[in-house]
């Protein structure tokens, strides 16, 4: 019983795993290229989680096509709404590497743990 | 890169994943695909062009003046395409009210203005994907 | 230590939010919650009023063309978003050389 329910829930299951892996990069690893990783991975997750809510089973693609009659479609918005979100990561991730960029440039490291030590040492010099 | 092999097959490659991006452009509403994945495949053969050429010769295929153009030109021809729509039917973004050209369902011609917004999608991704690659390893305008 | 613990943690987070999917009104069929009467619509008059074969396309620049200028134009602020935030460093290097 409970491998049905894990069978009939395993793009959930997936998009969870993915959401999870992309937190623990986040949270666990200091370099900052790592953290946009993680972010990205937990983009990927929510991206599958809200996808796999559009499917139907035994459904097809929505595309029509007239010369077949009553086709059983999936569920069309959340694919496109997921290919708007899609482009929305991309921007941030750029963004968020010309930051990384920046920080390097400033302060020689990209890994946070040294770079709070730098950046207190400065606030008490001044 | 200085790789005879890595040279001659992006050589080769290239003109084919063009093609085939350009397909998906204009083939986005009879079939999977669209402005998205078309745009997003022609921006991944430049980056690959000016991965393997180096950037010198990257900016003369895609310069940064070319980069200009197409980013505000996608958005300006969108924004057009909605005007047409906002004088003709009173409606920013009208579609076949508008009198755009129906056609028949399942054929390249059709859909009235939806190819036309696809072009101007593809146009824009593209350009943007090379245009944020070139500015990261620019590092600067 | 400190790495058993997170990692316990984490394996606690995924199980509590397997849990929750199950809790879900799940059943990948036409009576799920999202599969609702502008999903149908779409659907079924889609490809008549706009004439286009695919209808995700047709949802795109049709239906919710808005939201697709409003994204392109997010792609444009990202690109001037970037530039400025590396423009200011190339600046600095140059107005350096300089003096």
């Amino acid at each position: 019983m409970w491998l049905d329910r894990i069978i009939e829930n395993i793009n959930y299951i997936g998009a969870i795993a993915l959401f999870v892996i992309g937190l623990r990069i986040v949270v666990t690893h200091s370099n900052l290229i790592k953290r946009i990783m993680g972010i990205n991975i937990m983009g990927t997750g929510v991206f599958l989680f809200f996808v796999a809510i559009g499917n139907v089973t035994g459904g097809v693609p929505p595309i029509v096509n007239p010369e077949v009659e009553d086709q059983l479609f999936i569920n069309p918005i959340p694919s496109v709404l997921i290919l708007t979100g899609i482009v929305v990561v991309v921007s941030i991730t750029v963004y968020s590497l010309s930051l990384v960029v920046k920080i390097y440039e400033n302060y020689k490291t990209i890994d946070q743990k040294e770079l709070s030590k730098l950046i207190s040492e400065e606030n008490n010099e001044h | 890169m200085n790789d005879i092999i890595v040279k001659n097959i992006t050589r080769i490659i290239i003109p084919f994943a063009q093609v085939y991006g350009i397909f998906i452009i204009l083939n986005g509403h009879v079939s999977p695909g669209g402005g998205f994945a078309g745009g997003a495949i022609i921006g991944t053969t430049l980056i690959l062009y000016t991965l393997v050429f180096g950037r010198e010769k990257g900016k003369k295929k895609f310069s940064h003046k070319a980069s200009e153009i197409a980013e505000s030109g996608g958005i300006i021809w969108f924004v057009t395409i909605g005007l047409v729509g906002l004088v003709v039917a009173d409606r920013f973004l009208t579609n076949i009210n508008a009198g755009f050209p129906e056609g028949i369902i399942g054929e390249i011609l059709s859909g009235g203005m939806i190819p036309l917004l696809m072009i101007g999608i593809g146009v824009k991704v593209a350009s943007t994907m090379i245009s944020l690659f070139n500015l990261l390893i620019d590092e600067g305008v | 230590m400190r790495k058993i613990l997170s990692n316990t943690l984490f394996i606690v987070l995924f199980v509590v939010l397997v849990y929750a999917v199950f809790q879900m009104p799940t059943g990948a069929n036409i009576n799920a919650p999202a599969y609702n009467d502008i999903a149908r619509h779409y659907l079924e008059n889609g490809a008549s009023e706009t004439n286009a074969a695919n209808i995700i396309a047709a949802i795109l620049a049709d239906y919710r063309g808005f939201d697709t200028l409003g994204e392109t134009i997010v792609l444009f602020t990202s690109v001037v978003a970037v530039g400025s935030v590396l423009r200011s460093t190339k600046h600095d290097k140059e107005v350096r050389d300089h003096e």
